[in-house]
């Protein structure tokens, strides 16, 4: 993987683990990814997949138990290990985070200016009064009207979908070069999150922002990843440009995934397929593959934990199975 | 409304009354000991056994009373605020030492070490106000580690930590603020405590000195007189408990007004 030294984010093995009663709960398990410069990467899985810890662990955010082991690169220099001022230096100025639910991502307490100026005045020394002229542009960048009344509310005034486009201004106060998106829709109901996501995409036209993007939704991503990463069980199984990945899933996972999701092209299911089987308990891992014990291929070879390859220039793969998944989702009836 | 008005009446009275009547509160009138309630000389609460004017003397204590408790609880809850906030928040050893400190001072008996402190530092006024403030800093220490553990786990304190806020800007802007409502109704709970305290500690004769006085010392030169002379409980009493009835009330009216999700007090 040599496209990997021009990267913007290098993550290498990995791996976030916390300390149980028995044994470590690895959350995230020997993770690879590239984010390279304006692109967009989607991460999908299902909760406990193990999303969030790695977004969090890129910003050394995890909590104080947390155990972190790997290389985490951002534009050659390692974020692991960094110091807690270098790290907070980059902390939303180089690279922003959107999280899931608007509602407790704002402080309470404080006024919509307030919040979204913090970053800027402290990170780039702007004064009062400038700050708040970019904090109320960026209001009008993310669609809110009347910005200068808004910058006067407390975040209980305005709506989850306003407080979220807040949020996303916030993130974007200092022009980050990496702005990390922690499922910024899953919390709003779906005309609004139709808005949010036509909202991203904007911005991401306006600022070539680079972008992961982290969600359980495959058919968010399909508006605005160009490549999507799956996530099961703390690892990364698959991942590919967009296109292939939707038009020839290799990982029967992420065959189930998609055809888990409703389908206006075709004619209307009964009920939904649905992939066979709860997520694993990460406390319970054998040691081979996660999936292995919902999955209608696992073989013998499935107790052996299968290594990530490469199949082509850009698509990647962690499955023994080899061959085109997604006619196998016709074994889920 | 109708606590502040009251509470500020009577602060205005406590400045006011000794600067405007004519009699002091120490000079004995041995001419006119234990009198009654009258209009007719001005002495509205009547004379104590040394015919000294009690409305006087009740004023005063007002004002120590009121001084004493203000202060103290100030003090204490700038101390506790700050020292419970660090310890919830850095957590692990510091939190640790933070909190093993609270508990030694916590098992230092309070008597004994006014006693210890008046023969150290001889008896002076101010004495009570560290006194005082050493001790009762120490629950809202506690409080405020616990209401910041929970403040600590929010995930706009993740987000402001995302946006590269360093941790005396985290304490000062996101937990600080986040803990004022506690605070404001825990103070205000602090300073009835705190006059308390001060009137145990001048019935013992370790707290404000003859011929000065607090509520609380009158309220135990009244507790003597009952029988005969019930004005000199009466008075004093009433004041003490008016002034803790309006400061509890005072602490919830804060409290709304500070929650920025409360809708504006209408009363």
């Amino acid at each position: 993987m040599n496209r990997a030294a021009a990267g913007l984010l290098q993550v290498r093995a990995l791996t976030v683990s916390y300390p149980g009663t028995q044994r470590a709960l690895q959350v995230v398990d020997a993770l690879d990814l590239d984010l390279e410069a304006q692109e967009c990467l989607g991460v999908v899985g299902e909760s406990g997949s193990g999303k969030t810890q790695m977004l969090l662990a890129l910003l050394g955010l995890c909590g104080p138990r947390a155990q972190l082991t790997g290389s985490v690169r951002y534009r050659g220099e390692e974020l692991l290990g960094a110091s807690q001022s270098r790290l907070a230096a980059l902390r939303g100025r180089k690279i922003a985070i959107v999280f899931q639910e608007p509602m407790s991502a704002l402080n309470p307490y404080l006024t919509i200016a307030t919040q979204l100026t913090e970053g800027v005045r402290h990170h780039l020394r702007l004064g009062r009064r400038a700050a708040r002229a970019r904090a109320a542009e960026l209001l009008a960048t993310v669609q809110i009207d009347a910005p200068a009344q808004r910058l006067k509310q407390y975040p209980h005034e305005l709506s989850g979908g306003m407080l979220q486009r807040v949020s996303i201004a916030m993130a974007l106060m200092c022009a980050p070069e990496i702005l990390l998106l922690d499922e910024p829709t899953t919390a709003l109901d779906v005309t609004v999150q139709a808005q949010v996501l036509e909202l991203l995409h904007t911005v991401r036209e306006r600022t070539g922002v680079a972008t992961l993007f982290v969600t359980h939704d495959l058919g968010v991503l399909a508006a605005i990843a160009g490549r999507v990463a799956v996530m099961y069980a703390g690892r990364m199984i698959e991942q590919a440009p967009i296109a292939d990945l939707y038009a020839a899933p290799r990982h029967p996972y992420t065959a189930g995934l998609l055809r888990s999701l409703p389908r206006l092209d075709l004619p209307i299911p009964v009920r939904l397929a649905a992939i066979p089987g709860q997520p694993p308990n990460l406390t319970e891992l054998s040691g081979g593959c996660a999936f292995a014990p919902r999955c209608p291929l696992a073989h013998e070879r499935c107790a052996q934990m299968p290594q990530s390859r490469l199949l082509t220039d850009k698509h990647q793969l962690a499955c023994h199975y080899d061959g085109p998944a997604a006619h196998i989702t016709g074994v889920w009836q | 409304m109708l606590a502040m008005t009251i509470l500020g009446l009577i602060v205005l009275a406590a400045v006011l009354v000794p600067w405007l009547s004519p009699y002091d509160y120490a000079t004995p009138a041995w001419t006119r000991i234990f009198r009654s309630p009258s209009f007719s000389n001005g002495q509205l609460f009547g004379t104590d056994s040394l015919g000294r004017d009690l409305l006087v003397r009740v004023m005063w204590g007002c004002r120590i009373s009121l001084l004493v408790g203000i202060v103290a609880s100030l003090i204490s809850v700038a101390i506790g605020v700050v020292w419970g906030a660090t310890a919830g928040y850095l957590g692990g050893r510091t939190d640790g030492l933070l909190m093993r400190t609270v508990d030694v001072l916590y098992s230092v008996p309070f008597i004994p070490f006014v006693i210890v402190l008046e023969v150290l530092f001889g008896r002076n006024f101010l004495l009570i106000f560290v006194a005082i403030g050493a001790v009762s800093w120490l629950d809202i220490a506690r409080i405020v580690r616990g209401q910041t553990l929970a403040i600590r786990a929010q995930e706009y304190i993740t987000a402001a930590r995302s946006l590269g806020v360093r941790t005396p800007a985290m304490l000062r802007r996101h937990v600080v603020p986040n803990l004022l409502g506690l605070v404001v109704v825990y103070a205000t709970l602090t300073i009835p405590g705190v006059i308390v305290f001060e009137a145990l500690l001048s019935f013992l004769g370790l707290g404000v000195q003859a011929p000065l006085a607090s509520l609380g010392s009158l309220v135990a030169e009244g507790t003597n007189e009952m029988q005969a002379n019930p004005h000199l409980l009466i008075f004093p009493a009433a004041f003490l408990a008016t002034i803790i009835l309006c400061l509890n009330r005072l602490g919830d009216a804060l409290r709304d007004a500070l929650d920025p999700r409360h809708e504006s007090p209408h009363e």
